[in-house]
């Protein structure tokens, strides 16, 4: 393993990651500003979204200065050297930070004391999968306070919301869940559901949906139907960015579901707002790239 | 239409804007979050005067080069945090402007209406943006003892472009839209 290689390909997916807003959510962004009449607050705070994407791409500074929590996901071929990797990633993170595309953005939950570096415990977050190619697939997704802030989840059923234990009681509990959060997690934001599993990896299979793009329905019929059917709903609510009211609120729902046991029957809402950061690299044995996602 | 407000800002120029209104605000501004108002509530002193002056609830990304400083990322943090200190510093300080996200609550509202102080919603996330209005770093306080994020940094700003949510009229957007909002869903709920 060339380290340098790799050091310096990882570090430069964190700099897209933090600076370069991907093509479909900067899309997504547009066609709610088509839908806005000029003039109004909602207007241009997404013009002014659309003004900083631009700028945080020309001058390569963060789109947002919560750089949020890090999560990396690799895909690495049979018999590949994790630890080897997660050593670099942790030393790309260090690096990034220094660089200025990430800010000190790790506390010490005891002792309330920085870790000036961004690198901890579980801090960034790795996850390993083995995949069939010859390639290490390699996918980072930055999530800030803001929006992690107003995740929910839900034990179904649920008496205030009259949310059974069905589509209907999923639907309910996520459009509670936009309307808790107004504004607060910069909307317009991509909203992501898990149906089933327990508590942790609902909202970790809630998170990984937003790997998947904006324009990319679910597989799964119903719920590709129940995507649509709350967008629509969303759009009704009219919170509008940063909750000051308007058409966009939501950019995307994107929903996944996952076995449950019978006694248990959670939702889980993960909250993406609209600095929406997320980029991919397929880096061959020795660390070059292949080709960068998204 | 834009309003142009610049510090020291005064009573009356506070107190002649209404929610909904778009302002442009120059001058002094200073970064605040949680260690900072904490500090402040609890008695510690504050290194500058901010009567008539301007809170940004803001975790700047802030690089040294040379000897100057330079912002990279500006854009508002959640206000809402702030909300058990933030009516007592309005009172205390005297400040008249707060710069922030997401609206704070009942306390606060009641505060600025009292004392003549309007809470605006600058674009979260518009980091670069928001950086780029920022004309030159005066000073820093605290860096050592809350850290970079946390610290109160002095920035003197050129037409920062926000939204007045919270008026010294006692009226919240964030309440309104709240409200409407939630009409909204009860109806989407009994469909
Ligand atoms: S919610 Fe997103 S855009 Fe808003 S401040 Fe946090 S990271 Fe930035």
């Amino acid at each position: 393993m060339k380290k340098a290689h790799w050091e310096k390909n990882l570090v430069e997916l964190i700099r897209r990651t933090s600076t370069d807003l991907p093509a479909d959510v900067e899309q997504a962004i547009r066609k709610g500003l088509r839908r806005e009449k000029k003039g109004t607050n909602a207007h241009d705070f997404l013009s002014m979204m659309l003004e900083n994407a631009a700028m945080a791409r020309r001058d390569s500074v963060p789109l947002c200065q919560d750089t949020g929590t890090l999560t990396f996901r690799f895909t690495v071929p049979t018999g590949f050297d994790t630890n080897g990797l997660a050593s670099i990633t942790r030393n790309a993170v260090s690096k990034a930070t220094r660089l200025g595309y990430l800010r000190q953005n790790t506390i010490d939950s005891v002792s309330g004391e920085p870790y000036v570096t961004n690198v901890a415990h579980a801090a960034p977050v790795m996850e390993f999968l083995q995949g069939a190619r010859k390639t290490v697939d390699a996918r980072l997704i930055m999530k800030g306070g803001g929006c992690e802030n107003v995740g929910r989840q839900y034990s179904l059923p649920d008496v205030a919301l009259g949310a059974d234990r069905d589509l209907e009681g999923v639907r309910r509990c996520v459009l509670d869940a936009v309307w808790q959060a107004q504004g607060r997690g910069c909307s317009p934001g991509v909203i992501a559901v898990c149906i089933g599993g327990d508590r942790a990896k609902g909202y970790a299979y809630a998170k990984e949906q937003f790997l998947r793009k904006l324009g990319e329905r679910s597989d799964v019929k119903v719920l590709a139907r129940l995507e649509d059917r709350l967008m629509r709903d969303i759009r009704h609510m009219e919170i509008g960015p940063m909750g000051l009211g308007g058409k966009t609120t939501a950019l995307a729902v994107k929903i996944g579901s996952l076995s449950r046991l019978p006694a248990s029957f959670f939702v889980s809402v993960s909250y993406m707002c609209w600095a929406f950061r997320r980029r991919g690299v397929l880096l061959g044995p020795e660390g070059g790239v292949h080709r960068w996602l998204y | 239409m834009i309003k142009h407000i610049e510090y020291p800002f005064t009573e009356e120029k506070i107190r002649g804007l209404r929610v909904g209104d778009k302002v442009s605000l120059s001058g002094r501004v200073c970064t605040g979050r949680d260690r900072l108002h904490h500090f402040l509530v609890k008695g510690g002193k504050c290194p500058v005067s901010l009567r008539d002056g301007a809170m940004y609830h803001c975790g700047p990304v802030v690089m040294r080069e040379g000897d100057q400083w330079v912002v990279r990322a500006a854009g508002p943090t959640t206000s809402i945090r702030e909300e058990p200190y933030m009516a007592r510093l309005i009172e205390t300080l005297g400040l008249r402007v707060i710069v922030g996200k997401g609206g704070m609550g009942e306390a606060t509202r009641m505060a600025c209406r009292d004392h003549g102080c309007v809470y605006l919603q600058a674009v979260g996330g518009a980091a670069a943006l928001l950086a780029s209005c920022i004309e030159r770093v005066d000073g820093v306080h605290f860096l050592a003892e809350f850290g970079s994020t946390e610290a109160m940094w002095e920035f003197h700003l050129r037409d920062l472009v926000a939204v007045v949510t919270m008026d010294a009229r006692g009226h919240s957007l964030h309440r309104t839209v709240e409200r409407r909002t939630r009409k909204t869903l009860k109806d989407l709920l009994s469909e």
